[in-house]
């Protein structure tokens, strides 16, 4: 079997400084692979090369075998590769259903013409959008907060909904940026059996980056782990914490932060 | 629609299409109608420049394009025998063309960076009709005929203007005639997705990316649309004035029209006609404080923007109860 997304020797440098360098790993189908790292470390910057929001410096990244590397964002997005943001992204002055509908953007059979002069398939998009957007908002238990504006949602909330913009776009692999964080235990939960649903309910694809080790071991199907902007390991779970260079890379930073 | 606001726009329609005709038919005062066709023609640009506010681009550059939509009109009538009619959209697309090739490269440019290239535009667009053999220079081009008779298939459905008793009224009416059409399709831009879309830009243009909107298509196209708009003011500006001249929209008509739109109110779709009809008028009635002209209306200004920074039309909504 073939690896659904390979990264092969992916650089990135900015002026002197590389923030990637000659990362390599393979994604299988359905899997569930974290990236971890101290700050700094080169995950973003990881992410942002993987859904080509930045040029690579080396190296390329192929899905399903085809080179994506180097296309404009919304054409990997179009691909079924697309990243949620690491600080909250969302559009703030529209609300939690307003954000998702209009996220389904890569879904329109309409042409922009189609939706101005209101054509028939433009409505049936509208109805469209409106019913997946809000399945996605019950999939998530968002309920509560469907037309709410986004500027008024605390952290947590805008963490889920920028979950829910991503999933709107029907990707075939989702790149999380720590999707967990300003969470409390219980929506850290709640969000890791979602994400956990996504993949085998919905059979997607999930990369993400997190900081909290707790609920990356436990979600976790292999683990990538970037110290510098360099592969330092890779593994299960059990592996990477009994690996003593993760161990060094993390004890140099902050004391038992993997959780051993 | 609801049906106050179907209400307020049939009466709003009846206003334009009937009252004010006959009110100045009634006190006589024919000036009106070069005051009010200039106002209808000015927030039809300003509705292009509201449009480019609306994917979060501050445009300065207006007058560029009424100028330039004018000077299309203008030779091709004089030089190449066309038909006014037959200028009026052509003097439009002109300007879209233009607009997409000087868009590319510039809206990748945001926040003050835009509004300053876009402002320079203005200036360049006058300097062009300056050197360029085709726009006679500094002399302009004079005596530009009147809009002929408009006849499809043999039926004539406009006149000539020139054998009319009251071309004014028939500028009026062509006027806003255009300006409704032009905030027909503003509204349905707006309330369509394509307005969603451009919302998206406006307030996250990375994200907007990243749920595959293809943000640079977008910027170029609805900033086509805005400079259509603006060339088709000109077109018919010119065909009031019969003549047009390097100086005949310059950086200060830029300014106006994007002070329009920020008087009016950039969340509302009549914003920037509002706007226009204020400040035009507001203007043109200070005209009695002579020297304190500039000084009133300059302080007024001020204010408004203090009291309502959020544009005219915001009281309605302060009234209205929305918050
Ligand atoms: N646009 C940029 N220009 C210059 N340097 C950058 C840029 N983006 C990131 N960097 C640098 O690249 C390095 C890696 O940054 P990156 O954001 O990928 O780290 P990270 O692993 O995601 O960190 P964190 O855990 O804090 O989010 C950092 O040293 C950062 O300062
Ligand atoms: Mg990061």
């Amino acid at each position: 079997m073939t690896a659904i997304l390979q990264v092969k020797g992916i650089t990135k440098r900015y002026g002197g400084l590389t923030a990637v360098n000659a990362v390599s790993f393979d994604v299988q189908k359905g899997e569930i692979l974290s990236v971890i790292g101290p700050n700094g470390a080169g995950k973003s910057t990881l992410f942002k090369l993987i859904s080509s929001f930045v040029p690579t410096s080396g190296g390329e990244v192929l899905f399903n075998g085809t080179r994506i590397s180097d296309l404009a964002p919304h054409k990997v997005a179009r691909m079924g590769v697309v990243r949620t943001f690491q600080e909250t992204t969302i559009f703030k002055s529209m609300t939690v259903r307003e954000n998702i509908i209009v996220a389904h953007h890569l879904r329109s059979k309409s042409s922009l013409f189609g939706f101005f002069i209101g054509s028939s398939q433009a409505r049936a998009d509208e109805a469209e959008f409106g019913a997946s957007a809000d399945e996605i908002v019950d999939f998530l238990g968002l309920q509560a907060i469907r037309h709410e504006l986004a500027s008024n949602l605390p952290q947590g909330h805008l963490r889920a909904l920028g979950m829910a913009i991503g999933l709107a776009t029907k990707p075939t692999i989702l790149l999380l940026d720590e999707p967990f964080a300003g969470m409390n235990h219980d929506e850290t939960m709640t969000m890791v059996a979602n994400v956990r649903r996504l993949r085998d309910e919905r059979g997607l694809t999930v990369l993400l980056v997190e900081h909290d080790m707790p609920a990356v071991m436990k979600i976790s199907d292999r683990i990538v782990v970037i110290n510098f902007g360099e592969k330092i390991a890779e593994g299960t779970p059990a592996q990477i914490q009994a690996n003593p260079k993760v161990i060094e890379a993390y004890l140099g930073s902050e004391d038992a932060a993997i959780g051993l | 629609m609801k049906t106050s606001k179907k209400l307020g726009l049939a009466l709003f329609l009846l206003a334009v299409f009937v009252l004010v005709p006959v009110m100045i038919a009634a006190t006589g005062r024919k000036d009106l109608y070069y005051t009010l066709t200039s106002v209808a023609l000015l927030s039809i640009g300003s509705a292009g420049v509201w449009l480019t506010f609306y994917i979060g681009r501050i445009n300065i550059g207006q007058g560029a394009y009424a100028l330039m939509g004018g000077y299309v009109s203008a030779i091709l009538m004089t030089q190449a025998g066309f038909s006014f009619w037959a200028t009026l959209p052509l003097g439009g697309l002109f300007c879209a063309l233009i607009s997409v090739g000087i868009g590319v490269p510039i809206l990748r440019l945001r926040g003050v960076y835009f509004a300053m290239v876009t402002l320079v535009l203005t200036e360049v667009a006058r300097l062009t009709a300056l050197a360029l053999p085709v726009t006679n220079g500094a002399k302009g081009i004079t005596s530009i005929p009147l809009p002929g008779a408009l006849s499809i298939g043999g039926v004539t459905l406009i006149p000539d203007f020139a054998t009319m008793a009251n071309p004014k009224l028939a500028f009026y009416l062509l006027a806003v005639t255009m300006m409704v059409a032009s905030y027909a399709v503003l509204w349905r831009i707006v309330n369509s997705r394509l307005g969603h879309l451009c919302r998206s830009l406006q307030q996250n243009e990375e994200l907007a990316a990243s749920i595959g909107v293809n943000t640079a298509y977008l910027r170029v196209l609805v900033y086509a649309i805005s400079s259509f708009f603006g060339g088709i003011s000109g077109v018919v500006f010119v065909a009031i004035s019969q003549s047009i001249y390097p100086s005949s929209f310059v950086v200060t008509d830029s300014v106006n029209f994007m002070l329009y739109c920020f008087v009016g109110g950039l969340s509302y779709v009549a914003g920037p006609m509002v706007g226009t009809l204020l400040l035009y008028f507001g203007w043109d009635l200070l005209t009695v404080a002579k020297d304190y002209q500039m000084l009133i209306y300059s302080s007024a200004m001020i204010a408004l923007m203090l009291v309502l920074p959020n544009g005219v039309l915001s009281l309605l909504d302060r009234i209205g109860g929305k918050k």
